[in-house]
């Protein structure tokens, strides 16, 4: 990248510097600090020497080309701003269709639902093992009815929706693509993306149902439906949110959702024989973008490098879009503090920044009171307003990753590649995600460093103001708080459903469906089918759990 | 049984709260500290962890909840312990609980609530001079 004078005279340049420098025992003596677990150690000062062997065509070149380090897109926010997607969904679906509204309203420009515990486990509302968490960390889904209520009035062929939903992710997409049809939105209409990521459910997340194995075939079931009849339809969100949230480190997210990303596109061609180009292009990523500034634009801009050379080199993809990696970010909602909450919509900020610069397609900010609880409509709407506020006052979208370039970034990007790469060679090893999760090697190494990075607090090595660090008390903020008669109310409509709906109908379709996955067919036809007979989401899942078994957590500590 | 044997620790995961970054790294905090420690592993019922805790002859429960339902689910593990004259197993708890809720589960039975930010060591000092050897 550079000539040798200019390399002669960064180097006369860095021994001056370190010369004058290494007097002042503060600059070179004192520790890394970021409120995180770190990947790499950081050098004080970086200079054309550290991207010396750089090649701007291969490693860094234009946005929309091999291998996408800039962006995955030609205009990336010059073209279109990212979709702001909060994160929402609380108490009945009544409730969160007005919230949804209301977000609408104030300018969101994709949907996003939060699923209640009960749903996340394919559980119904009126469960024993429901018992307490009804409504409480999202909406309560139980039937087609529910969803109906759920999309009211929102149009399903313009508005774009993403469900974090996992075991049960065919459920609530079958829910989904019925509810649209009876809005007239078809199949080919319609867009959005099931997170639908069971590996790093068992890593991180920990909502499962089935064991890996036909959990991952759930995955592939509808990666082929959606590439046949959803084309608009991300049918995977392959994330490493979950994992950094858990306590892993910004490499081992990196690692191991890109791990986790092979292991699905392996189990598609195999199981399937689809070729790659016909499905990778619906593929999606999600990322965490947590307090280590420049580690997590780092990070991003790696995931893109290293996607583009595994999907041409591995998986030997033709297509260009099947080379591009798109991803949501979040802020990081372990980097929150419950203490001194307002200082989050700070650390949120940045996050959101970071995720910026790092050329995300869509994301949620996390609101300064979700630390303790779903958002309020005040937390909620500021988070929102965090948002706007980048894209359209800071003037940090008018040039595409303006960070390319930056010694310290493209070295930084480089040594996240370099580490990450170590992981997947190892995971590789092991005979690739499914055979490591099942070893549960990631699940070990994201609670050691989650271990690790706690000690980190209580030594205050580590700092996060307001928590180890300027602790002074601050009176409790009102809080979203879930009525516990919700249960009733849903456990009531759930009943009538049941009772007005054709029951020889909704025998027949569940039985259908437990042969479909007895024979090993795709499930999703016969799910759509059981959602329109308004079967519960329990009852479908339940065939899944009796057919394909039910997985225990091995309770890893 | 000694009075001076290992304390019995069952660290328990109620209701379907996936969040167990906090429960796993107590369970290595107590098991470092020297303590026998009994996980139960994620998504079990009261019922479940008090089953758990009477056949494991426990010497102390502790709960990690962050879904929001601690009130239920700490009423329920309680009621039960109760139930099966296990009352005396004391139970502890911690996760993303409001303050004002803290009054209710102390009225509940719930002994001590710690709260995310409590330094590891802190937990461990409060067990060694709370909890005894049930026999």
């Amino acid at each position: 990248m550079f000539t040798h004078k200019t390399l002669k005279w960064a180097h006369e340049g860095m021994e001056r510097w370190l010369d004058r420098t290494s007097k002042v025992r503060n600059v070179l003596g004192r520790k890394n600090q970021s409120a995180c677990a770190s990947s790499v150690d950081i050098k004080p000062i970086y200079t054309p020497d550290d991207i010396k062997d750089l090649d701007f065509d291969a490693s860094i070149a234009y946005p929309g080309e091999f291998p996408f380090t800039r962006g995955c897109q030609d205009t990336m926010y010059r073209g279109k701003i990212w979709t702001m997607r909060m994160f929402s969904g609380f108490g009945s679906a009544e409730d969160t269709n007005k919230r949804w509204h209301l977000l609408l309203k104030e300018g969101e420009t994709g949907l996003s639902t939060a699923f209640d515990f009960p749903t996340l486990m394919g559980y119904d509302s009126d469960s024993p093992k429901a018992l307490g968490e009804c409504g409480k960390c999202g909406v309560a889904i139980d039937t087609l009815a529910d969803f109906e209520i759920l999309t009211n009035k929102i149009p399903l062929d313009e508005v774009t929706t993403s469900m974090t939903i996992n075991p049960p992710a065919s459920v609530m997409w079958a829910m989904y693509i019925v509810a649209a049809e009876k809005q007239g939105a078809s199949c080919d209409k319609i867009g959005g993306t099931i997170q639908n990521d069971p590996l790093k459910e068992f890593i991180a997340q920990k909502t499962f149902m089935c064991p890996p194995e036909p959990s991952v075939k759930l995955t592939s079931d509808t990666i082929e439906f959606g590439t046949k009849y959803v084309p608009k339809w991300n049918t995977v969100s392959i994330g490493g949110y979950h994992m950094r949230e858990a306590g892993a480190t910004a490499v081992q997210e990196l690692a191991f959702t890109l791990a986790d990303g092979i292991a699905y596109v392996q189990d598609v061609i195999d199981r399937k024989k689809l070729d790659v180009d016909a499905f990778a292009p619906r593929l999606s990523f999600f990322f965490d973008c947590h307090s280590d500034f420049f580690e997590e634009i780092a990070k991003l801009r790696a995931a893109r490098r290293m996607w583009a050379k595994i999907m041409r080199h591995r998986f030997k993809a033709k297509n260009p879009h099947s080379w591009r990696l798109r991803f949501h970010a979040q802020t990081a909602g372990c980097s929150l503090t419950s203490q001194q909450p307002y200082n989050n919509v700070i650390r949120t900020t940045i996050e959101a920044l970071a995720g910026i610069l790092g050329g995300a397609q869509s994301l949620h900010t996390n609101s300064l009171d979700e630390v303790w609880a779903l958002p309020t409509e005040f937390a909620a709407t500021i988070a929102l307003r965090t948002q706007q506020i980048l894209a359209e006052e800071t003037g940090v979208t008018n040039t595409i990753d303006p960070l390319a370039g930056s010694y310290f970034v493209e070295t930084l990007t480089n040594q996240m590649e370099e580490k990450a790469w170590e992981y997947i060679e190892k995971i590789d090893k092991m005979g690739g995600m499914l055979a490591a999760v099942i070893k549960g090697y990631p699940q070990i190494e994201i609670g050691n460093a989650a271990h690790e990075f706690q000690k980190q607090l209580d030594s205050k090595e580590k700092i996060m103001v307001g928590l180890n660090k300027y602790a002074t008390k601050q009176p409790p903020i009102p809080l979203l708080r879930i009525d516990e008669k919700l249960r009733d109310e849903q456990i009531k409509r759930l009943h009538e459903v049941k009772r007005v709906r054709d029951g020889r109908g909704v025998a027949h379709a569940l039985n259908d469906l437990r042969v479909a996955c007895q024979n090993g067919k795709n499930v999703m036809p016969y799910v759509i089918e059981a959602a329109r007979e308004y079967a519960t989401e329990q009852e479908i899942c339940d065939v899944y759990r009796e057919v394909f078994g039910e997985y225990r957590d091995p309770a890893y500590f | 049984m000694s009075p001076d044997r290992k304390l019995r620790i069952l660290v328990a995961k109620p209701g379907l709260d996936g969040h167990d970054r906090g429960a796993r790294i107590i369970a290595r905090t107590y098991r470092d500290a020297g303590f026998e420690v009994i996980y139960t592993g994620l998504h079990q019922t009261p019922e479940q962890i008090v089953n758990a805790a009477i056949q494991e002859d426990v010497d102390l429960v502790g709960f990690s909840i962050l879904s929001g339902a601690h009130l239920t689910l700490a009423s329920e593990i309680k009621r039960l312990l109760k139930e099966k004259g296990a009352d005396d197993i004391p139970v502890i708890g911690g996760g993303i609980i409001p303050d004002e809720d803290i009054p209710k589960l102390k009225e509940i039975g719930v002994k001590k609530v710690f709260l995310p930010g409590t330094p590891l060591d802190e937990i461990v000092k409060w067990t060694k001079k709370n909890v005894r050897p049930r026999r």
